[in-house]
């Protein structure tokens, strides 16, 4: 059994180990702590798997943004599970039978794992997108090439997916389902102990140019929008746990939020309708810049990934602010 | 066959975790942790279909020959983003269910609901009947 | 084998040494706060061993100096994470441990 098998096989264990703990778990805070267990360790597969910017992806949302949210929840709601009948187990363990056994049996057909003549690695698109694309975009970062420039309508697609999860968030919990009684803000803050004040303020900086930092360099390496962004929201997050929601939502106003929401979205749009009236199809980078399409091409993934950044960071922020504020009113 | 599906086979097996979470326990939280846990098995699975032995991530530098292909990349990069912006309106949602029912577990719920015929039946009948 | 190649293995394994006493100290310690110290240690002396041993591989200096921006966050981060920990529990009033109590 080579290294990598070895690897793979343990963490894919510890992976199943997290994973049936977490149906076995009735204490939520506990669960909630062993899904960010999971996601790291689906990071470190993602990576093993040569999927690096899916790891850091994972990482940042899966790990950061998840746990802080079912957290924020756990508070607001019960944090203990009722005990499962035996009436309600056993129609999920029949489904999950034979879902499994339908999806072994169907498992005969898949290519050997790790196979470089599978249907998947000999279909044309793979080529254009990794040694066509260093004609056309010219970007090392093949994933951001195919993400922000050959698929960039999927990508248009999920940031307004993104938009609207902010929008339903703001509906059910926002300023205008506010209930009425409020409450005196908390005694104590974090913000008392002075070496979590001192280290807050020290890493703050580094946080949000970590972020800028992974926005510009997504073309050349691992990073993008997405990324940028919740790294971004994290900075905020902390800022908000550390120095107390009061202080959090002066430095970063709701108008503000809102008002960057709607820009990224609006910036994405807006560059492909300019393509269109510079005469090619909606999305199309190479008249932006003419004579030179890929020149174009850099320019327009450039703006495309700040629009990705702006919404999904002030989205997440929003989220945060929404769920933290919902427990601080009652 | 094991040596070349093993991968398969225990993503499955994480997949069908989350998926008894999700039909079987009552309480909304639990199952909104139980669909994470189905969405990270698929993703797994669906980027380990693009893997190349020996390959390298999809990043075109002048010294690897063999990539693994960026396609499935980009569809879990985007998938990611959607199951998070997805969990936040579902725990939205739970937050407003329990400040109105005063419970999040199912059995509550429908018994509680004055729109449903009332059951009779709780959480805590089930507590009983499992002791 | 040159001595560079030596030290870096023997730092990755004493690091790994440090993992791997974190984690039997997880399991093995009767108290919040000594499983605490036990983790402490883990992502301090364990992590800054192991990217020690990283820095001594063969690597180009852009990997090199990420190892250390990584070295330094560490540094200002775990010791930080533990510390809130133990504050947090004291504050929520877990009790501490004393000759002769049940493992808690």
């Amino acid at each position: 059994m080579t290294t990598f098998a070895l690897i793979n096989v343990t963490l894919l264990g510890i992976l199943l180990a997290t994973a049936l703990a977490i149906a076995r778990m009735r204490a939520l805070y506990e669960a909630t702590m062993l899904a960010a267990l999971l996601s790291l360790v689906t990071a470190t597969l993602f990576v093993l798997l040569d999927a690096v910017d899916v790891a850091f992806t994972e990482a940042a949302v899966g790990v950061g943004i998840s746990t802080v949210l079912l957290l924020g929840v756990l508070a607001l709601t019960r944090s203990w599970e009722a005990v499962t009948s035996q009436r309600r187990r056993l129609p999920g363990l029949l489904v999950v039978v034979l879902a499994g056994g339908a999806l072994v049996y169907a498992s005969q057909d898949l290519p050997a794992f790790g196979a470089a003549d599978s249907p998947v690695q000999l279909h044309p698109v793979t080529d254009a997108y990794l040694y066509e694309s260093q004609d056309e975009v010219g970007i090392p970062n093949t994933v951001t090439a195919v993400l922000a420039s050959y698929r960039a309508l999927d990508t248009l697609g999920e940031l307004v997916v993104v938009f609207t999860a902010g929008l339903a968030v703001l509906s059910v919990l926002g300023p205008l389902a506010r209930p009425e009684q409020t409450r005196p803000g908390a005694d104590f803050h974090l913000a008392d102990y002075r070496v979590i004040r001192v280290i807050t303020r020290l890493l703050l900086p580094f946080i949000l140019v970590f972020a800028l930092y992974v926005l510009f360099h997504g073309e050349y390496g691992p990073g993008g929008g997405f990324q940028a962004g919740v790294i971004f929201a994290t900075g905020a997050v902390l800022y908000g746990l550390v120095f107390g929601l009061d202080r959090a939502q002066q430095v970063i106003p709701s108008w503000a939020l809102w008002l960057f929401i709607c820009l990224g979205l609006l910036l994405y749009l807006g560059l492909g309708v300019a393509t269109m009236l510079l005469g090619g199809s909606f999305l199309d980078y190479d008249v932006l810049s003419p004579g030179h399409p890929e020149t174009g091409q850099h320019l327009g993934i450039l703006l495309v990934e700040m629009a990705i950044g702006t919404t999904v960071s002030a989205v997440m922020a929003m989220i945060f602010f929404s769920f933290a504020s919902r427990g601080a009113s009652r | 066959m094991i040596a070349s599906h093993y991968v398969y086979w225990m993503l499955f097996a994480v997949m069908l975790t989350g998926l008894y979470v999700v039909i079987s326990h009552a309480n909304l939280l639990k199952k909104l942790i139980g669909l994470s846990v189905f969405q990270v098995g698929v993703f797994l699975f669906f980027i380990s279909l693009g893997k190349v032995t020996g390959g390298s991530a999809p990043i075109i530098s002048p010294d690897i020959q063999t990539y693994s292909h960026p396609l499935p990349q980009v569809l879990i990069l985007t998938a990611i983003v959607v199951g998070v912006a997805t969990l936040a309106v579902g725990l939205a949602l739970a937050v407003r269910i329990f400040e109105a029912y005063g419970t999040v577990e199912e059995a509550d719920l429908i018994a509680r609901d004055p729109a449903q015929p009332a059951s009779g039946l709780t959480a805590a009948d089930d507590d009983a009947g499992e002791r | 084998m040159n001595p560079v190649e030596l030290l870096s293995g023997v730092l990755l394994g004493a690091g790994a040494l440090f993992v791997v006493s974190g984690g039997v100290g997880l399991l093995r310690f009767p108290d919040f706060y000594t499983r605490n110290h036990a983790v402490g240690v883990t992502d301090s002396i364990g992590a800054g061993l192991i990217l020690v041993g990283l820095l001594l591989q063969p690597i180009s200096w852009q990997t090199a100096v990420r190892l250390l921006i990584i070295l330094l966050f560490m540094t200002l981060t775990s010791p930080t994470a533990a510390h809130i920990l133990a504050h947090a529990a004291r504050r929520d009033g877990v009790p501490v441990w004393h000759e002769g109590y049940r493992r808690r």
